[in-house]
C-alpha cells in the first residue's frame, strides 16, 4: 500500500529526515515512537503533504503513484487521512458544514455523486455513537472552544466519515485522559479491517496497549533506527530512548 | 467633473420648467435649495477629508446623460433573476426612472407602497414633514440627488402594521447606447410599532457607464422595526453613490445591511441619527470585490441621547487589485450617557495589489457609555487551508469556506431566509466556487 523509500526531508534549509523506509501493507498496524525533535511530526506531514516542507530525495509511493506529485487534497482523494496532534480552530464553519464538504468534494473528485442528505445523517449519527459525541457537536464551529479531548475525538470523528485507506494518527494520545484514550482508541479499533492501514505516531506506549501495532519503528534524528513488534514498545517504555541513541551517535 | 456640474445646473433649469405648477410649492423650495448648496459646495475632491481615499474623477469625467427619455420595456425574464423569486414579495420596480406598474406589485391597504412621484402629488403632508428632513446638508452628492428628487420607492407602513411579506425595490437601467446617470430617490417612513423588510437594488443592463447616485431617507418613529438590505452586484461598467440617512425614534430597532459584490465603484454614506432614547440600531456589511473595484463605506452613528445602543460589524475580502475603504465614525454626545456602541471592521487582503484603508473614528463626549471598535487586516490562515485540504477539500473550495467563515457575521440579522440563501449563493459566485455554506 505504502512504500517510502530513502526519503529525505527538511523545512527552512534544515535536514529533518535523513533517510526514510517504511513499507505498510493492507490490514497492519504500525506504530513510530521517537524521542521529541526525531522526526515523527515531520513524517506524517510530508506523507499528508504539507508544502512548507521540502523533499530533497526519495519518494513516497501509495498504490503506484507517487504521492510527492499530488497536493494535500488529491492525496486525501485516494484515501490518506492525517490526525493532527493539533487541530485548527476555524471560526464559523460548522463541523457538519466541514465534513458534509469534505466528502462531497472527496466524491466529486472521484467522480461519484454528492452523497444524499438523509445517508449523510445517517452515517454521521453511526459514527457519532461510536465515539460518545454528542449532538450539539455538529453545529459548533469546527474544534473552536473544544477541548483536548473533544478535538481529538473529532480528528477520529472525521476519520471514520472518511473511511481512509490509509490513516496516520499524529500524536493522537497526546493530553488525553484515560477515558477519552479508551473512546478514542476503541474507534480507532472499530474502524479497523484488513483492507486499511494505521500508522500510529506516539511518543509513549500507552496508547498502543490500546491500539495494537504490528510492527514498531523508533525515529531518531530522522532515521529509523530500530523496527521490531510490540515488545520494543515496552522495551523502550522500560528502557527509554537513551539506549538507541547511543547506538546511532557513536 | 466641471463639465458635469455645468450639465446639472443647466439640466436642473430644463426640470423646472417641466415640473409647471409644482415649481412653486415648498418641496420645490427644498430641490431647489439643495441645488443651491451643490453649486457652491461642488464635486467633493481628494482634498475633502470624507473623499480622502477614494477619487471621484475618473467616476464624474464621463459624458452622462441626465435625463432619459427613451422609454424603453424590460421583460421579466431577463431580469428575473434580480428578485428574491420563491417568496412572495412587494415589488417597485423602475425601468430608467420611470416607475413600471407592469412589473411593480404595490399596494395602498394598511400601507403605502407605492412610488415617490404619487406620494408627492397625494401625500403632500408626508413630504412635507419628511421629505429631505434625514440626509445631511453637507454632502453634496446627496444634495445633487434632492435637487432631481421625483421617482423612487415611497413607502410608508401605518402605525401599529407589520407588512406581510418583504418589499423588494429595483431600479434598472437599460441599454441607450450612451452613458447614463440615474438619480433615484426613496422615502421609508414606518410610523409607531410599525414593522417593515425593505430589499433595494441597483442594476445595470447597459454595456456603457452608468452612474447611479441614490438617496434614502428612513424615518423609523417610535417602537418601529425596519430592516434594509441592499444588494450592489451590479455591472462592471457600474458605479453607485448611494446616501442613506436614518431617523431613529423611542425604542426603534433598524438594521440596514450592505451587501457588496459588484460594480466598478461603490460609495456608501450610511448615517444614524438617533433623535431618541432606547433605540438598536445595526449596521452589517458584506464586501468581496476583485478586479479593479472599489468599494468605499463611509458610515456615522450619531448618539445625540443616552441609553441608545448601536452594532457595527463590516468584513470586507479583497483580491486582486481591488481596493477597500472603511470609514466609521461613531459621535457620542456630551449628554448622551449609557450609551452602548460597538464597531467591528475586519478585512483580508488576498493579494499584495488589493488595498484597504481603514478608520474608525470615535468621537465620545460622554464619560458613562461602553464603546469599543476593532478593526483588522489579514491574510488567509495556510493553517487552517493545510487542514481543509487533509480532509479532501481542494485549495479553492476551502479557501472559500474558510472567507466565507470569516464574513458570515455579516449576515447576522439577515431574517428573510431567502435572501440569507441568496446572499450565500452570491458570496460562493463571487469567490468562484459551487459550495452550499449553510445547511
Amino acid at each position: 500500500m505504502l512504500k517510502i523509500n530513502n526519503l529525505q526531508a527538511g523545512i527552512e534549509g534544515k535536514q529533518i529526515l535523513k533517510g526514510i523506509d517504511l513499507e505498510v501493507k493492507p490490514g497492519e498496524v504500525h506504530a513510530i515512537m521517537g524521542p521529541n525533535g526525531s522526526g515523527k511530526s515531520t513524517l506524517s506531514s510530508v506523507i499528508a503533504g504539507r508544502e512548507d516542507y521540502e523533499v530533497s530525495a526519495g519518494n513516497i509511493d501509495f498504490e503506484g503513484e507517487d504521492l510527492l506529485d499530488l497536493d494535500a487534497d488529491e492525496r486525501a482523494h485516494k484515501g490518506i487521512f492525517l490526525s493532527f496532534q493539533y487541530p485548527v480552530e476555524i471560526p464559523g464553519v460548522t463541523v457538519t458544514n466541514f465534513i458534509k464538504t469534505a466528502i462531497n468534494e472527496t466524491r466529486k473528485a472521484r467522480g461519484e455523486e454528492p452523497m444524499p442528505a438523509n445517508i449523510m445523517l445517517k452515517k454521521m449519527r453511526e459514527k457519532m455513537g461510536l465515539l460518545e459525541i454528542d449532538n450539539t457537536f455538529l453545529s459548533r464551529s469546527l474544534n473552536e472552544g473544544f477541548s483536548g479531548g473533544e478535538k481529538k475525538r473529532n480528528e477520529i470523528f472525521q476519520m471514520a466519515m472518511l473511511e481512509p485507506k490509509l490513516a496516520i494518527l499524529d500524536e493522537t494520545d497526546s493530553g488525553l485522559d484515560i477515558d477519552a484514550l479508551r473512546i478514542v482508541a476503541n474507534g480507532v479499533n472499530k474502524l479497523k479491517s484488513k483492507d486499511n492501514a494505521i500508522i500510529v505516531i506516539t511518543h509513549y506506549q500507552r496508547l498502543l496497549d490500546y491500539i495494537v501495532p504490528d510492527f514498531v519503528h523508533v525515529l531518531h534524528k530522522g532515521k529509523i533506527v530500530k523496527s521490531g513488534d510490540k515488545n520494543l514498545a515496552m522495551e523502550l517504555e522500560e528502557r527509554g530512548y537513551d539506549w538507541l541513541k547511543e547506538g546511532v551517535e557513536a | 467633473m466641471e463639465a458635469l456640474k455645468d450639465k446639472l445646473e443647466s439640466s436642473f433649469l430644463v426640470f423646472e420648467n417641466e415640473l409647471n405648477g409644482e415649481a412653486e410649492g415648498t418641496l420645490h423650495a427644498r430641490r431647489r435649495e439643495a441645488f443651491q448648496r451643490f453649486v457652491e459646495m461642488g464635486f467633493p475632491t481628494k482634498r475633502h477629508e470624507e473623499w480622502k481615499y477614494t477619487n471621484l474623477k475618473p467616476i464624474l469625467k464621463h459624458d452622462y446623460r441626465v435625463f432619459v427619455n427613451d422609454e424603453q420595456t424590460v421583460d421579466f425574464s431577463s431580469i428575473k433573476k434580480y428578485f428574491l423569486n420563491d417568496v412572495d414579495t412587494y415589488k417597485l420596480v423602475f425601468i430608467d426612472g420611470y416607475y413600471s406598474s407592469w412589473l411593480s406589485e404595490t399596494t395602498h391597504s394598511d400601507f403605502d407602497i407605492c412610488t415617490f412621484s404619487n406620494m408627492l402629488t397625494k401625500y403632500k403632508d408626508v413630504g412635507e414633514k419628511y421629505f429631505n428632513k434625514a440626509l445631511p446638508e453637507d454632502e453634496a452628492l446627496a444634495a445633487v440627488n434632492t435637487a432631481f428628487a421625483k421617482e423612487g420607492a415611497f413607502i410608508r407602513i401605518k402605525r401599529g402594521k407589520t407588512v406581510d411579506k418583504p418589499v423588494e425595490v429595483i431600479f434598472i437601467t437599460t441599454d441607450h447606447g450612451v452613458e447614463t446617470m440615474a438619480q433615484p430617490r426613496n422615502l421609508v417612513v414606518v410610523e409607531e410599532n410599525a414593522e417593515v423588510s425593505i430589499l433595494e437594488r441597483h442594476q445595470s443592463l447597459s454595456e456603457k457607464e452608468v452612474l447611479t447616485n441614490t438617496a434614502t431617507e428612513i424615518f423609523a418613529l417610535r417602537d418601529s422595526r425596519v430592516n434594509y438590505y441592499k444588494i450592489q452586484n451590479d455591472a462592471p461598467t457600474a458605479s453607485l453613490i448611494d446616501s442613506t440617512s436614518v431617523r431613529q425614534y423611542r425604542n426603534s430597532n433598524v438594521t440596514v445591511g450592505t451587501y457588496s459584490f459588484g460594480g466598478k465603484f461603490t460609495r456608501n454614506n450610511l448615517n444614524f441619527f438617533l433623535e431618541e432614547e432606547h433605540t438598536e440600531s445595526h449596521l452589517d456589511g458584506i464586501t468581496v470585490i476583485d478586479g479593479k473595484q472599489t468599494v468605499d463605506h463611509h458610515t456615522l452613528v450619531d448618539h445625540k441621547v443616552p441609553n441608545c445602543y448601536s452594532d457595527e460589524m463590516y468584513k470586507g475580502i479583497y483580491d486582486e487589485s481591488a481596493h477597500g475603504v472603511f470609514n466609521g465614525k461613531v459621535m457620542v454626545h456630551p449628554h448622551a450617557q449609557k450609551t452602548n456602541a460597538f464597531q467591528q471592521n475586519n478585512n483580508i487582503l488576498l493579494t499584495d495589489k488589493s488595498s484597504i484603508d481603514t478608520k474608525p473614528q470615535l468621537e465620545i463626549y460622554a464619560d458613562d457609555v461602553q464603546c469599543s471598535h476593532g478593526c483588522t487586516i489579514g491574510q488567509l490562515n495556510e493553517d487552517a487551508l493545510f487542514y481543509l485540504k487533509t480532509r479532501g477539500i481542494p485549495e479553492k473550495e476551502g479557501k472559500a469556506l474558510l472567507l466565507y467563515a470569516f464574513a458570515n457575521d455579516g449576515l447576522r440579522n439577515v431574517k428573510i431566509p431567502v435572501l440569507r440563501k441568496k446572499l450565500n449563493r452570491l458570496i460562493a459566485k463571487k469567490l468562484n466556487v459551487n459550495l452550499d455554506f449553510e445547511l
